[in-house]
């Protein structure tokens, strides 16, 4: 996948649990501070990289998640 | 000397309609809001029928991601908050002083069977993170404290179908104590499932009239055989007198007191002279220095079982005396069905719109009233209330015996 293609799919996902425009969602946006996104959706974001993407994020690689560029780059690295 | 409180907002949700205005003009049209559930598992239960709320939760304002994260009930509770809110006029206040009593009978049973689905169709790793926030019983509260920025306390009485009574009785309680100026107060139920269905089919609980899912519930009839599910949500705003009259609020209504005792007789019968009721409305009545004679309006229980509106008949005529065949006695779950732990908040609601509007809903699908009840019951006709002073009272029982009783009164 390039990394067009990986922030398409997640511009999906988090668009539909946290109610963002897609627009909105960048590789510099920062999910908690620019897009308001919550512990536990972050949880689900995980959960549907894993279903949509296959590429899981466990707990503690979570926390290293900051911007939409780190999932971005985890993808590559991991899939 | 308690602080006087006030009404000063309703909200409403219901199988009537999306708001309490219209919900009120539906009831006092004797109209019912129980039809064939649109459910495909419907007809594989013994009971096809339910109040389902008239307006759904994504078509009353609720945005897709915030409604994804809520159950059914948080939605309804939610909708009806925010129309209450803002029928006291969006008052800028003070959030450590603002508080909220919201109550539900069996809390966010749906969200936790439809993640048990996913659990055993995907396996543990695809239960949601939100599961445990939609399930737990004081979610509806929480998440109406975290609309409004509630800082004063945030509460959740659970007591089956006394729930929403019992919220208001505390809602009130915490101004009186002084511990908020403003509470928002309700209650919520969205618990129509296949299980649940079935469970309290399986107690002989429900109506099984099936052909005719409108006249199914007829309380004080004849021919009751069961109470109706339903599903929605209803609060108030309550106000200290102070605190409203400072800020030139409407007053709809003045809250008079609460009863709340238990029966200690049985899990799920309710006593068969009601005495648990009669406690109940007396100690009321007692908390709003009212007598007997004062009130004007019941606005009953009755949820159309063969014993518990017999019971709750027994007991008016008792604890109101003499006076009770001068009472207009009304069941408006004729038409709403019962929201179980939010009936006794949109009863309440209804009871402070009858103080407003001068009037009784109707009892409808009477046709036959069970003889030597000894009460005035409003039958299929709304009916005026008296000029001068009045009074309402709102029953509200649950299984395990809980007996609420709450009163308000004109200005």
């Amino acid at each position: 996948m390039t990394d067009q293609e990986i922030l398409d799919a997640l511009r999906s996902i988090v668009s539909e649990i946290a109610g963002i425009d897609e627009a909105a969602i960048d590789a510099d946006k920062s999910f908690v501070d620019d897009l308001d996104i919550d512990s536990l959706s972050m949880v689900e974001i995980a959960m549907e990289m894993d279903s949509k993407l296959g590429v899981g994020i466990p707990d503690e690689e979570l926390k290293n998640i900051k911007t939409v560029g780190d999932a971005i780059a985890y993808v590559k690295a991991n899939s | 000397m308690s602080r006087k409180v006030v009404v000063t907002g309703v909200g409403a949700t219901t199988p009537l309609a999306g708001n309490a205005k219209e919900t009120w003009e539906a009831i006092l049209a004797g109209k019912s809001g129980i039809r064939t559930m649109p459910y495909e598992w419907a007809e594989t239960v013994a009971v096809h029928f339910a109040g389902t709320v008239a307006v759904e939760p994504l078509d009353a304002g609720l945005a897709p991601a915030k409604a994804r994260r809520l159950d059914r009930g948080e939605q309804l509770a939610l909708v009806c908050s925010r129309e209450a809110w803002d029928d006291a006029g969006a008052p800028e206040i003070d959030k450590t002083r603002l508080g909220v009593v919201f109550a539900t009978g069996i809390g966010g049973i749906t969200s936790a069977l439809a993640q048990y689905d996913i659990l055993l169709k995907d396996g543990p790793k695809r239960v949601s993170p939100m599961t445990v926030p939609m399930l737990m019983p004081n979610g509806p509260a929480a998440w109406v404290g975290l609309e409004f920025g509630a800082q004063a306390g945030v509460h959740t009485p659970v007591s089956a179908c006394a729930s929403g009574a019992e919220a208001v009785a505390w809602g009130a309680r915490m101004i009186q104590d002084g511990r908020a100026d403003v509470v928002i107060a309700g209650g919520t139920e969205a618990a129509l499932h296949a299980l649940t269905i079935s469970a309290f089919a399986s107690m002989r609980a429900l109506s099984t009239r099936n052909d005719d899912p409108a006249t199914a519930s007829r309380p004080y009839d004849t021919s009751r055989d069961g109470f109706v599910m339903a599903e929605g949500a209803a609060c108030l705003i309550l106000e200290s007198e102070e605190h409203a009259k400072a800020r030139g609020a409407q007053v709809y209504a003045v809250w008079g007191g609460a009863g709340m005792t238990s029966d200690g007789h049985d899990i799920a019968q309710p006593h068969p002279e009601g005495a648990g009721a009669i406690r109940a409305i007396a100690a009321a009545l007692a908390d709003s220095n009212l007598a007997q004679s004062d009130i004007t309006h019941v606005n009953a229980h009755a949820t159309s079982t063969p014993l518990g509106d017999k019971a709750e008949a027994l007991a008016l005529r008792t604890a109101l005396g003499s006076h009770a065949e001068n009472v207009l006695v009304s069941a408006t779950k004729s038409m709403t069905g019962h929201l179980l732990g939010g009936a006794g908040a949109i009863e309440s609601v209804f009871s402070v719109l009858a103080i407003r509007d001068r009037v009784a809903p109707p009892t409808i699908n009477l046709q036959d009233q069970e003889p030597g009840l000894g009460i005035d019951v409003v039958a299929n006709v709304k009916r005026d209330l008296p000029a001068g002073d009045v009074a309402v009272l709102n029953n509200s029982f649950g299984f395990g015996g809980h007996d609420v009783a709450v009163i308000f009164k004109s200005e």
